[in-house]
């Protein structure tokens, strides 16, 4: 019986003690038109081996591309002890700690989580995670929400250059509620919402304004201009952000004067793999004075009896298991796995080690729209700064050629068609510090291949 | 005792760093005013200083793998080391989600298989697997519950039942889905208050969230009566799968009429806790609700297996995630359900249920006091410390706290609310009966202590890295992120 340590005795010995005379009796108040005795549908039992061959034999026939992919997930290096420390039993399978004297070594994790993306950030306060970006940025629309109290709208702008995705997922999260996203236009020619845009809204109610940065072509937005304007008008702003590159560029508590209100985003790439798309972990970070309306977890230090430091679940107030219908999320847990390893991560890349990845994902991006504008056809849509991303312009259909590039063993970037189609055929690729030069250069070997195929058929 | 841990930012020495982690300097051609003018507040340690300050803070938990851990509602069972390493192996890890489908056909295959034991399990006519936790997945069934009203016109309803043993993540979902919630009663032996129930449904009556078993741990005896009820002024019955492991391959959500349910896949299908998430809340449905799954669902064309999304499947709640859930969790439980098999899930439910019996059995032989002590326990049951805290002045956070000293994580202390200082105590199925009758053996001599020495037990515990916290200074004199002295 997998799992199942009973032996014949222990079962007729607890079945005497109970007073029974076969488990079957112990479901004796479910109705009987209810019960089953059998589960078809349900395969016969493997013993581990043989799941370890089946499991093997599905991986392999996946394979392991060389990825160009990004658009909201990002390949970096997992240094080797951020999984076998995250993987220790004693993280792995402890649950949320709500016993902290038992839990001193998962809060202490929070603690140092929180830390790290408030500095990362320059927010005063995080809290110990939340599902994913996508979700973390639904949850930051409705606290602008309860947070911005003279606001009665719940009107919230959104860049169409925010990740389609996350928007989407806002909207499915937040309509309930009634919050009203409403799509802000941006520059065709150089990939970033124009500030001037904003000025139709002048003199409304406006509850918040979502910037991202950099954005989902990997441009990089005018966050100074578009902060101030928020201030000035009485918004909110919420910073969606990649973790990643906030080691080089200015962080939302700096932008404009003032700084964002509200931090999110997805804190993927410290040392969680891609792993088809989760599990992943958002963060979430904001002003002191906005802490009570934050959702999600939040650990904090205080002292125990003997005057000795200590971490606790704290301001819990504000969460389900409390105030129920009135909490400021249904949120039950944070992503704690995830989140220790993100934390064990920054421990190991450091300030200095953190701002080379950023450096070298700039690096690498730009080495490889060079290689790949190098053909004939094939150009670059947006002029200004990026980070790691940029959208490229094939002059033909992008769906058969990431599909030929596939079978070369290339995933060769994200197709725009369906969330950009003004832009014509267009593709996002993204390089991280992962690729080597070798690397892109089989890259635009196999691009030439496919694109000179496609003008020879 | 466990020594504590200095915060990592206290180890940090300007200068020093895992180098080998570190990629080659590069130049990043990046505009001065974009750039950050001074470097994050990030610490700065050797390797091993990292590998042994997390090592170190790892031992100062008490999980699965080292302690009994009889967490009511949270099903705390063994979480097989083959899901994790299997989940884990370099293709599936390393692939991207936005990679093309014919380059993931053996992950969809694990994941389209996992919909359908699933939906065998559950009895539900379809599945997804995208919701990200729990809470997540209930919030999937009410949105689905509401967009289903809408659809067919029927604007007024917006209001959920509740019973007041629910979760509290039940109301707070039904409020974030911009529903109204009408608490209802349990009655003195664990049953809904039908009375009640009547007295609350109404052409605004949007649906009901129930969990059967309850978490009074008991199974609610007239569900038919009750499903019949709430159908019959058109609304729709919700299953919250948290105690899901009690019934597993006993009796399934769909035959007992339920329109929509999630399952924690952290506790039924042994996915980790992780001291806090991932989770995973796959939702199933019946037929009627089958339009509005949210998506992605994984369907097969022919021989393929494909993501299907809203242009499949346009009546859709829509997309939750950044893509498509955790896929992770999901290739855990998939190993863990071919592990078990048919016959390994109906002895899920059955064992799980035996160790509740016998350990409830034992525990009030022991002199401690069932809430519902003519009630079967499910996989869980309560028991309450009323009289110890009348007659001895000590609580169930006392019982709970000195549980730590003598090596178990304590029970569900405070929930459900409606019995005082109870204990609500699931021993899993993956326990041995000495391990029960260990923990028997300890809530018995903490029964003694309060009977001689309460105030040792009201300072408990004693032997743990730290005594009791004080919460209202955490939440008075809130540090929530270390920041260098002087700062």
């Amino acid at each position: 019986m997998p799992y199942i340590p009973h032996t014949d005795e222990d079962v007729r010995a607890m079945q005497e003690r109970i007073g029974i005379r076969d488990i079957d009796e112990l479901f004796d108040e479910i109705p009987k038109e209810l019960r089953i005795d059998s589960l078809p549908g349900v395969p016969g039992a493997l013993t581990e081996m043989e799941v370890a061959r089946l499991m093997a034999e599905r991986a392999a026939s996946d394979g392991r591309l060389l990825n160009f992919i990004g658009a909201g997930a990002y390949e970096h290096h997992i240094p080797a002890p951020v999984w076998a420390i995250t993987t220790r039993g004693e993280f792995y399978s402890a649950y949320t700690p709500y016993q902290a004297e038992a839990s001193q070594g998962t809060l202490q994790v929070m603690y140092e989580f929180q830390s790290m993306i408030a500095g990362l950030t320059a927010m005063d306060v995080s809290n110990a995670s939340l599902y994913d970006g996508a979700s973390a940025l639904a949850e930051a629309c409705l606290m602008a929400v309860r947070a911005h109290r003279r606001s009665k709208s719940a009107r919230i702008l959104v860049p169409s250059t925010v990740n389609p995705t996350w928007r989407r997922v806002a909207r499915v999260i937040t309509e309930g509620q009634g919050l009203m996203l409403e799509e802000l236009p941006y520059c065709t020619e150089q990939g970033t919402t124009i500030p001037q845009s904003l000025a139709r809204y002048a003199g409304q109610d406006i509850t918040a304004l979502v910037i991202q940065q950099p954005n989902f072509f990997g441009q990089l937005e005018d966050v100074d201009a578009l902060t101030r304007w928020a201030r000035a008008n009485g918004a909110q702003v919420i910073a969606a952000t990649n973790p990643v590159s906030l080691a080089l560029l200015a962080p939302p508590g700096e932008w404009g004067e003032g700084g964002a209100d509200i931090a999110c985003g997805e804190a993927q790439p410290f040392g969680v793999p891609l792993s088809s798309g989760g599990p992943y972990v958002g963060f979430m970070a904001t002003r002191m004075e906005h802490v009570r309306q934050m959702p999600g977890r939040i650990a904090g230090r205080t002292l125990d009896l003997d005057g000795k430091t200590g971490f606790t679940l704290t301001l819990q107030a504000r969460e389900q298991h409390i105030r129920r219908g009135k909490a400021t999320s249904n949120i039950c847990t944070n992503q704690g796995l995830l989140m220790t390893a993100a934390t064990i991560y920054l421990s190991l890349l450091g300030p200095v080690g953190l701002a080379r990845v950023a450096a070298a994902c700039v690096a690498r991006t730009q080495e490889l729209v060079d290689a790949l504008t190098a053909q004939g056809g094939v150009r670059a849509a947006f002029p200004g700064p990026r980070f790691h991303e940029a959208v490229l312009l094939l002059g033909r259909p992008v769906a058969p050629v990431l599909e030929s590039l596939a079978a070369e063993g290339i995933a060769g970037g994200y197709d725009l068609a369906r969330d950009f189609p003004e832009l014509g055929p267009a593709l996002l690729v993204c390089a991280t510090e992962t690729r080597t030069s070798a690397d892109i250069e089989a890259y635009a070997g196999a691009l030439q291949r496919t694109l000179g195929r496609a003008a020879a058929a | 005792m466990k020594q504590l841990e200095p915060v990592i930012f206290e180890l940090s020495r300007s200068g020093r760093g895992a180098t080998a982690q570190h990629p080659p300097a590069a130049e990043a051609v990046i505009p001065a005013r974009f750039r950050r003018r001074r470097p994050p507040l990030l610490p700065e340690v050797s390797e091993l200083q990292a590998v042994r300050h997390y090592t170190r803070l790892s031992q100062l938990n008490y999980s699965i793998d080292t302690q009994f851990y009889p967490l009511g509602s949270c099903t705390m069972k063994y979480n097989p080391r083959a899901c994790n390493s299997l989940a884990m192996l370099p293709e599936f890890l390393g692939r991207h989600p936005l990679a093309p489908a014919s380059t993931g056909q053996g992950v969809l295959a694990c994941l389209f298989e996992l919909q359908e034991m699933l939906k065998a399990v559950t009895g539900m006519a379809a599945v997804s697997l995208t919701p990200m936790a729990g809470a997540q997945g209930e919030f999937a069934g009410v949105a689905m519950i509401r967009a289903y009203h809408r659809a067919r016109g029927d604007l007024a309803r917006n209001e959920i039942i509740v019973p007041d043993a629910a979760h509290g993540t039940n109301p707070a979902t039904a409020s974030m889905c911009g529903m109204k919630i009408r608490e209802i009663a349990s009655l003195g032996n664990g049953d809904m208050d039908l009375a009640a129930l009547d007295a609350a449904l109404s052409p605004a009556t949007a649906g009901i969230m129930l969990t059967n078993p309850s978490t009074l741990g008991v199974f609610e005896r007239r569900i038919t009566e009750i499903e019949r009820k709430v159908h019959a002024v058109g609304g729709l019955v919700y299953y919250d799968g948290a105690n899901l492991n009690a019934i597993l391959g006993k009796v399934r959500p769909g035959d007992m009429g339920f329109d929509v349910i999630h399952m924690n896949l952290h506790k039924t299908f042994s996915t980790p806790h992780g001291g806090g998430g991932p989770g995973s809340g796959a939702v199933g449905v019946g037929k009627r609700l089958q339009p509005f799954l949210p998506v992605p669902v994984v369907g097969r064309d022919g021989d393929l297996y494909r993501w299907l999304d809203e242009r499949d499947l346009p009546q859709s709640i829509g997309q939750l995630s950044g893509f498509m859930g955790n896929t992770g969790v999901l290739l855990r439980a998939y190993v863990y359900m071919r592990i078990l098999g048919a016959a390994g899930m109906r002895r899920v439910g059955e064992f799980s249920t035996l160790n509740a019996n016998y350990l409830l059995k034992r525990l009030r032989e022991a002199g401690f006091d069932a809430a519902y002590p003519e009630r079967r326990a499910s996989h869980e049951f309560i028991v309450t410390l009323r009289r110890q805290a009348r007659e001895q002045g000590v609580t169930a956070m006392d019982f709970a706290k000195r549980l730590l000293d003598y090596g178990y994580h304590a029970p569900t202390t405070y929930f459900p609310l409606l019995v005082p200082e109870c204990l609500l105590i699931e021993p899993t199925e993956t326990e041995t009966r000495e391990e029960l009758d260990g923990f028997v053996d300890a809530l018995a001599a903490i029964q003694r202590e309060a009977e001689t020495d309460a105030a040792m037990l009201k300072a408990a515990p004693h032997t743990l890295p730290v005594r009791r916290l004080d919460d209202v200074r955490a939440a008075k004199q809130l540090d929530v992120a270390w920041k260098p002295a002087g700062a």
